[in-house]
């Protein structure tokens, strides 16, 4: 087996592995965050639970970790090796008429999730490990009642920092568009069903980052 | 028509190449677009220019040989063909055609237009066959049947005819659709079964080696394969190889 | 040299088995020994190459394009033609075997068909073990379809590209034994040249088209596959690289040339659009079942049409002549290949063609489409159906048969074939005469082969549709492999076969001097000038129908056209390079010696007989009435060329045809 991950094909997969992986992961990440257009309290409730469940913390947390570096590390790794195989440019190369622009561009649109990812650890995932590791508060807790939401609430009010997210999720959009069936393609695993991929794909690309728009927004215009 | 053309001269494998212009006049749409080069080499021998090398044979979309990059794509703008079946009703009077040689670091160009796609074949000595003797002692041609659906798909992954306009046209120059094609061929039919996992695992390491990239299934080398060869292909050579690697 | 065709004696039906058992072999340990050189890697050169190569023989192939699958076999689109007998319709190896002669008009040698026939089922099996994907029925079992000529359904069938398939399946076994080291595998080489040394066939000088190279290669034996000379009418259904050259060196060298007059042309290609032509495409034999040929009954319909005017459409059908049902009311559109072609020759040279070359009849698919259409009406239970309706229903019913090539149609000539009538004209297709071979398919050098369609053997005068495959095949896998090991059986103790001597300096000089002549000759024209000249001559005086007069025209003009050759042809670039214009010039060069010896060759055949249709020999009355004329009594022989530098100067062998099996007919259409 260890051969099969050096090969082309076998990286094609653990490509598509991790991006199962991080599908999955978006679609939890969306479904604790929407309940904080609903209610602050199961919002508070959830994040609390996710942020201090050991099994969470320390079983998916890391796995999690590894997975997105992993992806974007394969990523870049593939993009130099594919980039090593084309020798010389075209002169004139007409790549729209047989492609879509997403497909030929996931290594920009996966540079700016790199980048919009840098800016969301430093929003939140650097601070709730500063609470809760370094200076040891697992309560979760800040002016007698959670801290989750207001400390969500409060990061929406820069409107550059919600312009930013806006952009980040349109690629992340634009990003799965193409990666959805790609990672499927991958797996070998589009045999008879291709257009209902295709289609649950689309809805999936545009659902998950529209998700996160309105969460954005929403608390950008409501608090 | 009149037309100007842009045109990859590369005097052999060492030769740093360039784009040289050239004038072609009184063109017919009836022509095919490498009746269209036949004039232009005409032209150029009667002024004592050196001939654009091309390589082409049978002319009606079957052999392979013929390539070319014609405006940005491989086999040029029209579906579903080679350049030798292109023909100049595509394009219009006063246009002008960038013509250059399919490009991959695994197809060096040997010269001009023509490049070099023994890589191809060495993917093929690979593995691209049924070690069956050729002695003709083999069982009645009806002893296995074969359900119509499979030989009609293997057929359909068959009609490959390795002009490597996949690669060519993919970003990451990748041959998968190529090689996916032949490991489907086989892997479709009983009589490939038996050596189904060496197949895909000696042709893929060969693939490799030879330095193709990486798919990652943009799909254009389905929308302009002159055969049309389906990306289905590929993925079934990536589940050959994961049973290949898991049993 | 006395000719010896070397037939075993005995009844026809086991003459090959009783042959293969007691002819010499070459055992297991000692081929190892043993080098073949395979020029031309088609279905007959990839097959023998494979084989030769599993035997254990160290086999070196040469081919001229960048991989041997790219071979024209792989242009072959119906099918190929087995006894198998798996519709139960009454096929069997006689059938094949009297079919094939028939069909070759009583012109071919009655024991190679008879093994031909024998060793055709066996083809298909070897291929189905080798992955070939032939088309199936839906139990799971081989289809057939059926095909010109013939009372049977034999011809087995991968869509429209068995050919493709065929080759792609010796081309797998070609890759084992590449794999193996058992091959060597020269892609982009050009034989030159072959060595002889003692007399025999040692070797080959070839170019290596890449860098120019000149190599010697030797050999205990040189096969030459390499295909027909179908070029030498500059357009034909081959292909661009098509050539004589390694048929036509040998012949230089020793090897008798048959037949050369003996051409297919093909009834339904897609005419020539203007004159910077380069090849011309087929549309397969299998239109004409359901399309009705015809052209304007009327002068001014034709001009009106050639102008612009009218479009055949606007015809009514008593303004068509539909000149093959007129003509030959039992076969009607299914008359074979050689009277289909004259017969629209005919009508073009009688000024009806209906294109504005002049050279195209209409072939034309209404009345299937709406005969199609009212039976699918009936089946869908659809009354009253308008005719559209009724036009669109068997609009489908076409699709489905020939879709692809209506497809191809379209792409090439820019109308829809579905509204109108398609236009075709006949085209050069296949060259039954070739390098003369004795029943070992060795030419008259001893230790060189022929094998394919470059040799004379099993065709006749005319061959039938789905045979070219399975000849090509059944001499690389079935019949060489067996006959190879006698000659060579000689040759296990005599070592490799050294390439310093004097005779590879010969020849590799003579290779080099003729190159060298090409580069630095200062002359005016192109060498496809000279190529569409000679085309030109061959097309119009030694084409469909040939007479005395315009043969020997032929002669001298193409002599004339190669003596202007010599003088002015012009190859720009260099010797040690890729050169196309170069190795073009090669190629034309032997071209322009073969259609001389064609000529000529037409010229003493004073018969018609399937592909020759000399003029001055038709039936002067009766129901055959201006039909073709076979006269058994003075021309049932093969003509064997012998080369003595000028072609006109080629001395005649002749080779008996004896038919102790078949008894010889005229064939009817009537």
């Amino acid at each position: 087996m260890s051969g099969f991950f050096k090969s082309s094909i076998g990286r094609k997969v653990a490509m598509a592995l991790s991006a199962f992986f991080l599908m999955f992961f978006l679609i939890i990440h969306l479904a604790v965050n929407i309940t904080s257009l609903f209610s602050e309290d199961v919002f508070n409730e959830l994040s609390h639970f996710m942020g201090t469940n050991p099994l969470v913390q320390f079983g998916l947390q890391p796995v999690l970790i590894f997975g997105v570096v992993f992806h974007f590390l394969m990523g870049f790794v593939l993009e130099i090796r594919n980039k090593k195989a084309n020798g010389v440019a075209y002169a004139k190369n007409n790549g729209a008429a047989n492609s879509t622009w997403m497909s030929r561009n996931m290594i920009y649109s996966g540079l700016v999730i790199l980048a919009f990812i840098v800016l969301h650890f430093i929003d939140f995932w650097f601070p709730e490990i500063n609470t809760k590791y370094i200076q040891g508060d697992m309560s979760g807790m800040h002016d007698g009642g959670f801290r989750y939401f207001h400390e969500l609430v409060e990061k929406f009010h820069n409107p550059l920092r919600v312009g930013a997210y806006v952009v980040a999720f349109i690629l992340l959009g634009l990003h799965l568009a193409h990666g959805f069936t790609s990672a499927f393609q991958s797996m070998g695993l589009t045999a008879g069903r291709k257009k209902n991929m295709q289609t649950f794909g689309k809805l999936y690309s545009i659902i998950i980052p529209l998700g996160f728009i309105i969460i954005a927004l929403v608390h950008h215009f409501n608090h | 028509m009149n037309l100007t053309l842009k045109i990859w001269r590369q005097k052999d494998s060492n030769a740093k190449g360039q784009m040289v212009d050239y004038k072609v006049t009184d063109i017919s749409e009836h022509m095919s677009f490498l009746e269209m080069m036949d004039v232009l080499n005409e032209q150029l021998v009667n002024t004592g220019e050196e001939p654009v090398a091309f390589d082409h044979d049978c002319r009606e979309g079957i052999c392979g040989m013929c390539s070319m990059y014609i405006n940005g794509e491989a086999h040029g703008p029209d579906r579903g063909v080679t350049t030798c079946q292109l023909h100049m009703r595509m394009f219009k009077d006063g246009d002008t055609i960038t013509i250059e040689p399919f490009r991959a670091a695994a197809f060096p160009v040997i010269k001009d237009l023509v490049v070099d796609r023994m890589a191809f074949e060495r993917i093929q000595h690979a593995g691209g066959y049924i070690s069956v003797n050729t002695s003709g002692n083999t069982q009645d041609a009806n002893s296995i049947p074969i359900s119509k659906h499979a030989a009609d798909e293997a057929m359909d992954a068959a009609t490959c005819i390795g002009c490597g306009a996949c690669v060519a046209t993919c970003k990451n120059s990748s041959a998968m659709l190529f090689v996916g094609a032949k490991v489907s061929q086989y892997a479709l039919l009983p009589q490939g079964q038996v050596e189904a996992a060496d197949r895909v695992k000696n042709m893929v390491a060969q693939m490799d080696l030879e330095g193709f990239g990486n798919c990652t299934n943009t799909g254009a080398c389905e929308i302009e394969c002159p055969k049309g060869i389906s990306l289905e292909n590929i993925a079934r050579m990536n589940r050959e190889l994961m049973k290949a690697n898991i049993s | 040299m006395a000719l010896d065709s070397k037939v075993p004696k005995g009844p026809i039906k086991d003459k090959w088995t009783d042959y293969k058992n007691h002819i010499d072999l070459v055992n297991p340990a000692n081929k190892r020994h043993i080098d073949i050189i395979v020029v031309g890697t088609g279905l007959a050169g990839g097959s023998a190459a494979a084989t030769l190569a599993e035997l254990g023989y160290n086999v070196k192939a040469f081919a001229y394009q960048d991989s041997p699958r790219r071979a024209h076999s792989i242009a072959a689109q119906g099918g190929i033609n087995a006894a198998k007998n798996y519709q139960g319709d009454g096929d069997s190896t006689y059938r094949l075997f009297y079919d094939t002669v028939k069909g070759g008009d009583y012109r071919s040698r009655e024991a190679n068909v008879y093994r031909l026939a024998e060793v055709s089922a066996n083809i298909i099996d070897q291929c189905v073990a080798q992955g070939v994907p032939f088309a199936r029925d839906y139990g799971g079992l081989l289809d057939n379809r059926s095909f010109g000529g013939v009372l049977v359904s034999r011809t087995f069938y991968a869509k429209g590209q068995t050919g493709q398939q065929l080759l792609l399946g010796a081309y797998s076994a070609m890759n084992r034994q590449i794999a193996r080291g058992k091959i060597e595998m020269f892609n982009r080489h050009e034989m030159l040249d072959v060595v002889k040394v003692d007399g025999k066939a040692r070797g080959i000088i070839t170019r290596n088209l890449i860098t120019g190279e000149i190599e010697r290669h030797s050999a205990h034996a040189v096969v030459i596959a390499s295909g027909g000379y179908g070029n030498v009418y500059f357009l034909s259904t081959n292909a661009m690289g098509s050539n004589t050259t390694a048929a036509w060196k040998i012949h230089k060298k020793g090897a008798y040339f048959a037949n050369p007059c003996y051409t297919q042309i093909h009834p339904t290609c897609i005419p020539r659009s203007g004159d910077y032509q380069s090849k011309l495409t087929l549309m397969s034999e299998s239109l004409r079942n359901d399309g009705r040929i015809w052209v304007p009954k009327n002068m001014e319909d034709v001009i009106a049409i050639r102008e612009g005017r009218k479009k055949p459409t606007d015809l009514s059908e008593e303004e068509r002549d539909y000149y093959l049902e007129r003509r030959y009311p039992a076969f009607g559109n299914l008359v074979p290949r050689d009277v289909a072609s004259r017969a629209a020759k005919e009508r073009c040279d009688a000024g009806y063609g209906v294109n504005a070359t002049g050279e195209a009849v209409y072939l034309d698919f209404k009345s299937a489409i709406t005969r199609y259409g009212k039976e699918q009406a009936k089946i869908h239970n659809i009354t009253n159906a308008s005719e559209e309706k009724i036009y669109e229903l068997g609009q489908a019913i076409v699709e489905a048969k020939y879709g692809n090539l209506f497809q191809m149609y379209e792409k090439i000539v820019d109308e829809n074939p579905y509204k109108t009538p398609m236009m075709i004209y006949p085209a050069t297709h296949y060259t039954m005469g070739g390098v003369w071979v004795d029943y070992n398919l060795m030419t008259t050098i001893p230790g060189c082969y022929c094998i394919g369609e470059a040799n004379f053997s099993d065709h006749g005068a005319n061959r039938l549709g789905a045979s070219a495959l399975m000849q090509g095949l059944a001499d690389g896998y079935f019949v060489l492999p067996y006959t190879i090991g006698d000659y060579l059986s000689d040759d296990i103790r005599t070592g490799k076969i050294p390439t310093d001597t004097k005779e590879f300096d010969e020849a590799e000089k003579e290779v080099k001097d003729r190159i060298d002549f090409f580069i630095n000759n200062k002359g005016t024209k192109s060498v496809d000038y000279f190529h569409k000249k000679l085309g030109k001559v061959m097309w119009d005086k030694v084409g469909m129908a040939r007479n005395e007069k315009g043969l020997k025209e032929a002669m001298s003009e193409i002599k004339a056209i190669r003596e202007e050759f010599w003088k002015e042809v012009k190859v720009i670039g260099n010797a040690n390079e890729m050169n196309p214009e170069l190795e073009k010039a090669g190629r034309v060069a032997d071209f322009l010696e073969l259609g001389e010896l064609f000529a000529k060759d037409a010229l003493v055949r004073e018969e018609s007989c399937g592909g020759h249709f000399r003029e001055e020999s038709v039936e002067l009355d009766g129901e055959q009435k201006g039909e073709a004329k076979r006269n058994d009594k003075d021309f049932a022989f093969v003509s064997a060329w012998e080369y003595k530098g000028e072609p006109a100067d080629a001395v005649l062998h002749k080779e008996e045809l004896e038919f102790k099996d078949i008894e010889l007919k005229q064939r009817s259409y009537k």
